[in-house]
């Protein structure tokens, strides 16, 4: 039993080191910062409680219970709240690529409340961001 | 038999974790803008999290529990702090100093819209 429970902990740290591998390849290869955020929520949830859960079944202790699910808890509660708050200001800064978007509800929610969108900026460019 | 399987797994994820690590600290270094860092930190606390963990249950013990715990909530003040610090700083670079004008493609308001809901 504590042979399974051994090899099911070490599968479970190895899927949550692949979700961190995903996220890093995602990382370096997307194109603007509101993708490469989409990238790299993945192993700040769900692998961290991937690697939680393997940490526990390995350990099989209630100290490191009550530790883990404090620590998956913590993130599942504080990783949106940063999430939102950097998307927020790369969309306040005007770093988004707008030529990559389908879709831009938010410009549509900002028209309403009397804010105004200028043009977008030519191809290619990401934005007066890149200037510093 | 069930040591050698843990043992390579454990090495597999050792593997994957440094390569992603490896790839975090490029992005962080290439930018561009300073937001890119700030979400590269955060997978770089979450790759050295999944680390601790890996040894954690290579040795069996549970030392490095509570340090995965204070790197969770360190990567939240991090992310929070910075993103604020970045938005301050932005406000005066939104609009060109020279021109008065708004970059392209810049959320501006209407002078004559009303008070915002």
């Amino acid at each position: 039993m504590s042979a399974v429970l051994d090899v099911l902990g070490a599968l479970f740290v190895l899927l949550g080191a692949f979700l961190c591998l995903a996220a890093a390849v995602g990382l370096a290869r997307f194109p603007d910062v509101l993708s490469r955020m989409h990238a790299a929520t993945k192993p700040q949830t769900l692998g961290l409680i991937l690697v939680a859960t393997g940490v526990e079944l390995s350990l099989r202790s209630w100290a490191a219970f009550g530790t883990v699910v404090l620590i998956a808890g913590l993130q599942l509660t504080t990783a949106p709240v940063a999430a939102h708050l950097v998307s927020r200001t790369v969309y306040r800064s005007n770093q988004v690529r707008r030529d990559l978007l389908d879709r831009d509800d938010l410009a549509e929610d900002l028209a309403e409340a009397g804010f105004t969108l200028g043009p977008a900026p030519e191809e290619g460019s990401e934005g007066p961001a890149d200037r510093r | 038999m069930v040591d050698m399987v843990v043992m390579v797994m454990v090495s597999a994820s050792a593997l994957m974790l440094g390569v992603a690590a490896v790839l975090t600290v490029v992005r962080m270094s290439r930018g561009p803008s300073s937001l890119d860092r700030v979400v590269a930190a955060d997978v770089l606390i979450a790759v050295v999290i999944a680390a601790l963990a890996l040894e954690a249950i290579l040795n069996d013990h549970s030392t490095t529990l509570p340090v995965m715990l204070v790197l969770s909530l360190l990567g939240f003040a991090g992310a929070v702090s910075i993103a604020r610090f970045v938005a301050d700083r932005d406000k005066a670079t939104r609009w060109d100093v020279e021109s008065q004008q708004p970059p392209p493609g810049a959320v501006e308001r209407r002078p004559d819209a009303g008070e915002r809901r």
